[in-house]
């Protein structure tokens, strides 16, 4: 008796959780019949907005994976004094509140700021603050990929004639791979919804900083129909995103059950 | 034929680890676990960085002033675990590391059939089989082989060991293998030295290990009883020595102070009453333990363990928790010093 009590208890707490997650993201197809949604996809306002957020997620991730991915395999590789911090310093954007990310850019790259450039609210401070708040969960996932090969598969590499770059670009990094992908999906997915940092470091023109999130914040008084397209678009990019992701996690071998673990940090 | 000399200090973590080797033909160095003879091999490959001279003939991987890179050393390392690639098949991994030779090494060592598969679908005995070959297409100066048989489960282990046997017979190459097993090592190569806490206690031929072990632990690592005790009198060419368990026992080698008896089970006899004779050592005890090793009987009685035919254990009806004699000669014993005896 107490048991059946209990299990429908359970059961019901799952149900609210269930549609209280659920209910915010089909409300948005809802509201509004999809060939309106499609048609509001064409309007200046999206078409500019989706296009300064592919061009700067495309360099922003170029650059994280261009930057973490050595940085990851050397803190995968060495130990040295100090790893712990640096490796919590690599975190420290993940935890940080958006606003005090745009802050902390604003001094630091402000023409008044500690390196006096004129970067802030122009494309590039859109790069910049994509990176910032995204490029620790590339390098997180890219170091714990490093780690996890086989160190005796390295030394192998090596025993056998090929030297470390060789063995880096034949076993290391496709052993690695699957990881190095799913870090790269979870840090994109986190940058295209990137706010905060955005408005504060960027600002919110339209056509040159204007990503999707700020475009979405702006229609949302003017004309809902629109910020409602723009959102059911990222929506769709969002949960294609993690079906990449869920993908690529189930291909590997993998030793790790969780896409989402903290890197070791000695 | 090739000579690979490494003489080298290495710090481990608890120990220092010393040693000074020629290898010409097969060497096998064998201790317990934690004896830091893998550090050996990993030295030798220049994976870790010892203070010393490693050279294959006039070619010099380490000195004072050298320090090749692992891949600038011609040296074929069969890991423990093979660390096969795994995201390679069975013939790129083979041609890893030379592409000269592929199709004929996959020939040789039986995996043709295999070559397309990944590592993870192969058994034991044939992953060992790809990693040799691999290491050998390579051609290396020098084979090193990591615990080759302990991976293994015991039934393909004995197949394993003939094969590697002959395998090492028809290479003409200086050969290094650690094992933690002293019969493995007697099986496989010409040299055995025992490494204790990085220290090289003893190289000699498995014969010579046997007839004349340098201390109490190498002889007990070579299947011997060791039997403490302490040095009472010298008579008549015989050395008296009083147990810890409180027998005497006659040895024909001369000691004073504390020394380890040394006899092997083979020279052990065993039987029901005390056997008279001048220079036989006895023994009553109760037996420990009964164990059946192909024909032979492996019997525990007291601190002396002896190997009897399984014919005479059966006319004996030696059973767990009887009492039996244990019967050696004067002439069958070592006396070895007893230097710290860390695990036998």
């Amino acid at each position: 008796m107490r048991r059946a009590v209990l299990g429908a208890l359970a059961l019901t707490a799952a149900a609210v959780a269930l549609a209280f997650l659920f209910l915010p993201v089909a409300a948005i197809f809802l509201q509004v019949p999809p060939g309106r949604l499609l048609h509001q996809l064409t309007s200046p306002v999206v078409t500019d907005a989706l296009l300064v957020s592919a061009r700067t997620s495309a360099i922003a991730q170029a650059l994280i994976l261009l930057l973490g991915t050595p940085l990851a395999y050397l803190l995968a590789s060495r130990r040295f004094r100090g790893r712990g911090l640096v490796i919590t310093l690599v975190e420290l954007p993940l935890v940080l509140p958006p606003a005090v990310a745009g802050l902390g850019l604003l001094v630091a790259f402000g023409r008044a700021g500690l390196l006096g450039t004129s970067i802030p609210f122009t494309q590039t401070a859109v790069v910049l603050a994509v990176a910032f708040v995204a490029s620790p969960l590339y390098i997180r996932q890219a170091l714990a990929a490093f780690e996890a090969v086989d160190p005796d598969v390295i030394a192998a590499s090596r025993t056998l004639g090929a030297g470390s770059t060789r063995t880096f670009f034949r076993v290391v990094l496709p052993l690695a791979r699957g990881g190095l992908a799913a870090g790269l999906a979870l840090s994109f997915a986190r940058g295209l919804g990137e706010f905060g940092a955005t408005i504060m470091f960027a600002g919110s023109l339209q056509g040159v900083t204007q990503t999707l999130p700020l475009a979405i914040y702006q229609e949302f008084s003017v004309d809902l129909d629109t910020a409602l397209a723009m959102g059911a678009l990222l929506v769709v990019i969002s949960a294609l995103l993690l079906l990449v992701l869920k993908l690529v996690l189930s291909w590997q071998p993998s030793r790790r059950t969780s896409s989402f673990v903290f890197a070791r940090s000695s | 034929m090739a000579t690979l000399s490494a003489d080298f200090e290495l710090r481990l973590r608890s120990f220092e680890l010393r040693v000074a080797l020629e290898v010409e033909r097969t060497v096998a160095l064998v201790g317990p676990s934690g004896a830091g003879k893998s550090s050996v091999l990993r030295a030798i490959a220049g994976l870790v960085h010892p203070v010393g001279r490693i050279a294959l003939d006039a070619d010099v991987w380490l000195d004072a002033a050298i320090c090749r890179a692992p891949d600038e050393r011609r040296v074929g390392l069969v890991f423990q675990e093979y660390a096969l690639f795994p995201h390679l098949s069975v013939r790129r991994n083979v041609g890893y590391g030379g592409r000269a030779r592929v199709g004929e090494l996959l020939e040789r060592f039986r995996i043709s059939h295999l070559a397309d598969a990944r590592p993870g679908e192969l058994s034991g005995g044939e992953r060992q089989r790809v990693a040799l070959a691999r290491a050998l297409a390579r051609d290396p100066g020098v084979l090193l082989l990591d615990e080759p048989l302990s991976a293994l489960d015991a039934h393909t282990k004995d197949a394993v060991r003939l094969e590697l046997q002959e395998l090492l017979q028809t290479l003409e190459l200086p050969t290094l293998i650690v094992t933690h097993d002293y019969e493995d090592a007697a099986a496989l190569a010409g040299t055995v030295g025992v490494i204790v806490d990085g220290e090289l206690r003893q190289l000699g031929t498995p014969r010579e290990l046997l007839a004349e072990p340098s201390d109490a632990f190498v002889a007990s690592f070579t299947g011997a009883n060791l039997l403490r005790g302490s040095v009472r009198a010298h008579a008549e060419g015989l050395t008296r020595i009083q147990l810890e368990s409180g027998e005497d026992v006659y040895s024909t080698d001369r000691a004073e102070g504390d020394v380890g008896v040394v006899v092997y089970p083979w020279d052990v006899s065993v039987g029901r009453a005390r056997a008279d004779g001048s220079a036989l050592n006895v023994i009553h005890g109760e037996i420990a333990s009964v164990a059946q090793l192909g024909n032979r009987v492996r019997v525990r009685v007291g601190p002396v363990t002896a190997e009897v035919t399984a014919a005479s254990a059966e006319r004996l009806e030696l059973a767990r928790g009887g009492t039996a004699f244990v019967m050696f000669k004067a002439t069958g014993t070592r006396l070895v010093p007893l230097r710290t005896v860390t695990r036998a």
